[in-house]
């Protein structure tokens, strides 16, 4: 992973995050607004998994388990894609809180991705 | 922003018919969020290190079932049945976090290995020890119509 690029995505993900939860609970129902700050997060998950494929041969290898960053990775994916689909499908102000809770929950397991990656405790 | 408002909760009735209400609906994107976490994680350490702690992440992948149990069973809480599930698994969520989390102290040979449980779910930010509380406090409620009251 690339760490600049990683903090860029964490601060994305907290943004979008605490934007849907304010809107959330300020009563407003999903708008083009909220659903895209989650969108650009997946854009730019898009990003990180071209990355991840690219980084390893490109002398940039993981020092920890690919297989637990992948399936981080994956499930970083598809959460955005849940959340969109509620929001379509469920037209409440919950809905937006909901795209809150998905951002802070990438914003934290982008952080774990970077751990996996880089820093290995045990 | 007034007629957002009143487009949102303001039809209380038809809510409680339809499905999950109001905050019931975050409850259940966090079960979804910590269902995936759980099952991610049990997938790694089954493949990975079974061996290691065949106890330990044996209770993490049941951790993880009763996570996808509990988030079904809280959207469909409206339905009788599955009003009894989502109570049997949140009290059995409940039950884990506060055994294992002790055990985990106790004896951390044989628990130490990290699972959503172990540390009283530390690693989760003790989300897995405040969910089930705030699950069950959901669930007495809202209990589904024609029930008690």
């Amino acid at each position: 992973m690339i760490l600049w690029f990683t903090i860029i995505q964490i601060v994305v993900a907290c943004a979008a995050g605490l934007f849907c939860l304010v809107l959330g609970l300020a009563g407003r129902r999903p708008s083009d607004l909220s659903v895209g700050s989650v969108v650009l997060v997946e854009a730019l998950l898009l990003v990180q998994a071209v990355v991840a494929v690219i980084a390893p041969v490109a002398g940039n290898p993981p020092t920890g388990d690919l297989l637990e960053y992948w399936v981080y990775l994956v499930g970083a994916l598809l959460l955005p894609v849940g959340g969109v689909l509620w929001a379509l499908l469920d037209r409440t102000r919950w809905s937006t809180v909901v795209l809150g809770v998905v951002g802070f929950s990438l914003a934290i397991m982008l952080w774990r991705m970077q751990m996996i990656w880089t820093v290995q405790i045990a | 922003m007034v007629d957002a408002m009143s487009h949102t909760d303001a039809s209380p009735q038809i809510h409680a018919r339809t499905r999950m209400t109001g905050i019931g609906r975050v409850l259940v994107i966090v079960y979804a969020v910590m269902a995936l976490g759980a099952t991610g994680r049990s997938f790694v350490q089954i493949v990975r290190r079974f061996d290691e702690a065949p106890l330990a992440y044996s209770l993490s992948a049941t951790a993880a079932a009763v996570y996808i149990v509990a988030t079904l069973a809280l959207i469909l809480a409206h339905r009788r049945g599955w009003y009894t599930v989502a109570w049997i698994a949140i009290v059995f969520e409940l039950t884990g976090v506060i055994v294992v989390g002790a055990l985990s102290l106790l004896v951390p040979a044989l628990f130490g290995h990290d699972s959503v449980w172990s540390y009283f779910g530390m690693g989760y930010v003790f989300i897995p020890l405040v969910l089930p509380v705030f699950g069950l406090w959901w669930l007495r409620t809202h209990p589904p119509k024609g029930a008690r009251a």
